[in-house]
């Protein structure tokens, strides 16, 4: 389990979603702390449609060549076979992501049967435990990526946090009955009671679209963020960048998220929740 | 005794935990204001070093630490800490290979001798090692035939996590050989 500890370095950090070698390197420069190497933001995989899919060995390469911090890229749900090619290539982290077109509705990979580490979105705390159980060394909630709207990312750290909360304070036959309703073994239930965490790092992804947005998701919980279109699909990508990884560090400064906060250009336009067709978080529970 | 934390990306919760069991009291520090003039030491936790550096010069917090590490402050920097150390602060007499040890799927654990304390878990993840180290330069542990921990005056170096491990010989060895010298 210790080479899963690569999460445990990412914390306080901002992962970035890029698509070519020269985006990766704008994100490593601006203090992206690993990017995501994938063939189309989730904005536009939303506007194109149809199937989605892993992205192409040879673009992933590149931008593993082209920038020093990890790399990390999504395979379907339940696609073990993509993620055994991006073992191949030797990614860094592995996301098994509803972003992507699931390939399987009922089973998720047994990432206990790989090298590389993943990590899985949640949207409450059976999900997560779920994908804890299935092998995920990090946790994300599932916010509706590509939409630049972040009220799904908010619901989904209150409610897991809120969970995890009401764990702490309940008795040892209430665990045994959490445990049969969230589908997970006692053990790791009790785990999260006694730490009054989750086991693995937790980050907020989807819907991110400023700093102040970043330091939201970081003063509910998120030991860190993943920012997807919300950056090049903005006026100044590299400036907006630059001030969400500040923000991040300096959260629960408001000096500081003003001061970064100022002359960003255009944020994404963004899609409010109650125009959105697919809902992606509903994919893999 | 009040040890600094940089805290600004990384793994620096661990570090403040290991710090507090051992009876220290860690401080975060996020920006120029939470830097004191009573520091006893400074700690540079592993995270990316391209994220840390980046935050050093945009917080103004570069020149103060650099200049309070050339002044004297025991620092103690882990992986990309060392990394800092090296690179960044040109602080510390060695040549590091940053991802010397490869991607995350060559990352790895073992167990080795650190500064004739005994065995020490040293966890490498996407790890540095050290090719070349200066003549003050006093080499305390290695892996793999390769040089992971270091010490030069009042600044101690390692490429591995002593503070993902349960065992705090390597912060011990921190507070008593490096600050209580």
């Amino acid at each position: 389990m210790i080479d899963m500890r690569l999460a445990e370095m990412l914390k306080g950090g901002v992962i970035m979603d890029v698509m070519t070698p020269e985006q990766a390197k704008i994100a490593e420069a601006a203090g992206a702390c690993a990017v995501m190497a994938l063939e189309r933001i989730p904005a536009d995989i939303r506007a194109a449609g149809g199937v989605s899919r892993m992205s192409d060995p040879a673009m992933i390469k590149e931008i593993q060549r082209a920038v020093t911090i990890p790399v990390m890229a999504k395979v379907r749900i339940g696609h073990f076979v993509e993620a055994k090619i991006l073992q191949a290539i030797e990614i860094d982290y592995i996301d098994e992501s509803e972003v992507l077109t699931p390939a399987d509705d009922s089973f998720h990979i047994d990432k206990t049967q790989f090298k590389i580490p993943f990590v899985c979105g949640a949207k409450d705390l059976g999900e997560a435990l779920r994908r804890i159980q299935e092998g995920a060394s990090m946790i994300r909630t599932k916010g509706e990526a590509g939409t630049g709207d972040v009220v799904q990312a908010v619901r989904h750290m209150r409610k897991m946090t809120g969970q995890i909360r009401e764990l702490t304070v309940k008795s040892p036959d209430e665990l045994y009955d959490t445990a049969k309703q969230l589908a997970v073994p006692y053990e790791l239930v009790k785990n999260v009671a006694q730490n009054g965490k989750l086991p693995v790092v937790m980050f907020s992804a989807g819907g991110v679209a400023t700093p102040a947005d970043a330091a939201l998701m970081m003063s509910l919980g998120a030991e860190g963020v993943f920012v997807g279109s919300g950056i090049f699909k903005s006026g100044d990508p590299a400036k907006r960048a630059a001030a969400i990884v500040q923000a991040v560090t300096n959260y629960k400064d408001a000096k500081i998220l003003a001061e970064v906060s100022e002359d960003l250009g255009e944020a994404m336009v963004g899609i409010n929740e109650q125009e959105i067709k697919l809902l992606m978080a509903e994919r893999g529970q | 005794m009040k040890i600094g934390v940089l805290a600004l990306q990384g793994a620096f919760i661990e570090h403040i935990n290991m710090l507090k069991a051992l009876g220290a009291a860690p401080v975060e520090i996020r920006q120029k204001a939470d830097l004191a003039p009573d520091f006893s030491g400074l700690v540079l936790p592993g995270g990316e070093s391209t994220v840390m550096s980046l935050l050093l010069h945009k917080l103004g917090l570069f020149e103060p630490l650099r200049t309070a590490i050339i002044g004297g402050l025991p620092t103690f920097g882990t992986c990309a800490g060392l990394i800092l150390l090296a690179q960044h602060f040109n602080v510390l007499d060695v040549a590091v290979n940053r991802h010397g040890f490869g991607r995350q799927i060559n990352s790895f654990s073992e167990y080795g001798d650190f500064a004739g304390l005994g065995q020490t878990p040293m966890v490498f993840i996407r790890g540095p090692y050290i090719t070349e180290v200066g003549d003050d330069v006093k080499i305390l542990a290695r892996a793999k035939d390769k040089i992971v921990a270091v010490q030069q005056n009042n600044i101690l170096g390692v490429a591995f996590h002593p503070e993902l491990t349960d065992d705090s010989k390597v912060h011990e060895y921190f507070l008593k050989k490096t600050i209580d010298k």
